[in-house]
């Protein structure tokens, strides 16, 4: 065979393989939008839950999924920042970076199941923190924090040596550095792992249903008073979150109409995670601007 | 392969024994007009355990450009960078950097506010990704300049010693990544005046320009000696010869020769150099 045709062979054999990825992702992603966009509506994303009746609703399990999200990352991307800007910054390659490094991957190939067990011993049983919200966040946490800092280092590394020399040669510290040059440099970069990362904790279901339960007590949305029990903020309430939710009536639901809602859940968390990814994009590339007048 | 490493070694060390047989020929600068700034004592530097630079024993005077020249890997821009401590954390630099009279290369100095007065200009232009003007206003705020008006005239003042005023002054709050690769080149060189060093160092400046940017550039430096000390590598001799008043030709980890420039490219003492700057090697 001649080198060209070769080449179209190849080239053809890519464009199939590329063309099969995308048809399945769309066959996927129309199928749960086809099924599960007519069981939504206003009720249907407000509503609590209902254990045994038809007609009830995912809003407890939507605010409880942003809420947990929030809280998460709240807790994860300060420490994977630090902990990024440490190894690629600071530190030099030695022995404690490389077991630093390795013990990194080794987490982050984790199985998820096995992060909700590890919190529920941990945080739940052992810090008697309960099924709550803040179980789930410090399990998502560990869930979360190996590969936000991976791509956060990742993100530092796509920027010049030269950046960095260039500030050190004005006279700024590597501290100052870092966080005048590079870190404004890296933003969109840093956010795209962040977006990424976020939507891998919206959709978990494995570590939370040992560590912020599978319940979610009805919430009193008048109350914001995070010490009451039924105030949504209260962190220490156990919380079902959407993923959960899902896995939960797929397996042990009892309401007549477990097949619709779990359609209708589907689909509302593959939007949110949608309009997350949009909303980020778009913040990113605003805040990329500010930052660097591009 | 472990032949040929062997045969890679004793060549090295073969030239290394030749070179150091070789006759130095080192005439310090004592122009009365332009007192010493800057000089080094016996410096050495090593990575690791590999020594790539043997002994460097130059002084540099106020106002006048020096060229450093020589072939690849032969210690140039090691040299330079010790200068302002940009090997601290990639080298072991030894021996003395004296800059008016106090010695920069021990651990008791300020480097961050060492490299203030000593700036560098890198091989490839550098311009951050932020505005023209905050490229140059952003270390001065950092240091608590923060008055408008003074920043605008530093910002101006910089970009018009850098010749870049007058095709940047309608645009300087736009991304200075924009800029074509001279422009950048010599936003760099804007930035690195802005906080008023006394030397600046400059690697290669313009390895990485076309020839028209390359004169300007030269133009530019001949302009600024006037009010700074300038150390140059270069890898282009006619830049060297342009420019300099003083030239350094460094092989193989050693200065093997320094004087006048005009000295080293009609009339250099030392035979490497004379096959150096005539095109024969390198």
């Amino acid at each position: 065979m001649d080198t060209k045709k070769q080449n179209k062979l190849a080239i053809g054999a890519l464009y199939g393989i590329a063309g099969l990825v995308v048809l399945i992702l769309l066959a996927l992603l129309g199928y749960i939008l086809a099924s599960g966009l007519p069981q939504l509506s206003w009720h249907f994303l407000t509503a609590p839950a209902k254990a045994f009746l038809k007609g009830g609703g995912v809003g407890v399990q939507l605010f409880n999924s942003f809420y947990l999200l929030i809280l998460a990352m709240a807790i994860s991307f300060p420490i994977a920042l630090g902990a990024a800007i440490y190894l690629y910054e600071y530190a030099r390659d030695n022995w404690v970076t490389t077991t630093i490094r390795t013990a990194i991957e080794i987490l982050s190939s984790l199985p998820s199941v096995v992060v909700g067990l590890f919190g529920f011993l941990f945080f739940v049983v052992k810090l008697r923190l309960g099924f709550s919200i803040l179980s789930g966040a410090f399990a998502l946490t560990f869930f979360n924090l190996p590969l936000l800092t991976r791509s956060i280092e990742d993100s530092l590394r796509t920027i010049d040596l030269e950046q960095r020399e260039g500030g050190l040669a004005l006279g700024l510290s590597r501290w100052e550095t870092v966080t005048r040059v590079i870190l404004p440099a890296a933003v969109p970069s840093i956010l795209t792992g962040v977006i990424l990362s976020a939507g891998r904790v919206f959709g978990e279901a494995a570590a939370l249903i040992y560590t912020a339960g599978q319940s979610a007590p009805a919430l009193n949305f008048a109350d914001w008073n995070p010490f009451n029990i039924s105030s949504p903020l209260n962190p220490m309430r156990p919380a079902e979150t959407l993923a959960v939710h899902i896995w939960k009536i797929n397996s042990e639901g009892i309401m007549p109409d477990a097949k619709a809602i779990s359609s209708g859940s589907s689909a509302v968390l593959i939007i949110a995670i949608l309009l997350f990814n949009f909303a980020a994009r778009y913040v990113g590339k605003r805040l990329y601007k500010r930052l660097t007048s591009a | 392969m472990f032949i040929n490493n062997d045969v890679t070694k004793a060549t090295a060390n073969d030239v290394t024994k030749a070179t150091a047989m070789l006759e130095r020929h080192v005439v310090q600068p004592n122009d009365a007009g332009h007192p010493i700034i800057l000089s080094t004592e016996d410096l050495h530097v090593f990575y690791g355990k590999k020594e790539a630079l043997f002994e460097g024993d130059l002084q540099f005077g106020s106002n006048q450009i020096t060229a450093l020249i020589g072939p690849s890997g032969s210690g140039k821009s090691t040299y330079l960078r010790s200068l302002n401590r940009m090997n601290d954390r990639i080298a072991t630099v030894t021996g003395k950097i004296m800059y008016r009279g106090v010695d920069i290369n021990q651990p008791a100095i300020d480097v961050y506010e060492m490299r203030r007065r000593v700036g560098m200009v890198f091989q490839r232009p550098n311009p951050f990704a932020k505005s023209i003007y905050d490229n140059i206003a952003f270390a001065l705020r950092l240091r608590g300049t923060t008055d408008k008006h003074e920043l605008d005239e530093i910002v101006e003042t910089s970009l018009k010693q850098a010749a870049l005023w007058d095709q940047v002054k309608d645009d300087l709050n736009k991304s200075a990544l924009a800029l074509s690769g001279g422009q950048a080149q010599r936003l760099c060189i804007a930035r690195a005046i802005a906080v008023k060093p006394d030397i600046l160092l400059l690697d290669e400046p313009a390895s990485a320009l076309d020839p028209v940017s390359t004169s300007q550039l030269e133009d530019t430096l001949l302009d600024l000696k006037q009010h700074y000390t300038i150390i140059i590598v270069t890898h282009n001799m006619q830049q060297a010869a342009r420019i300099s008043e003083y030239t350094a030709f460094f092989n193989q980890g050693r200065v093997l020769e320094y004087d006048t420039t005009s000295q080293i490219f009609t009339n250099p003492q030392v035979q490497v150099t004379s096959d150096y700057v005539s095109g024969n090697f390198g």
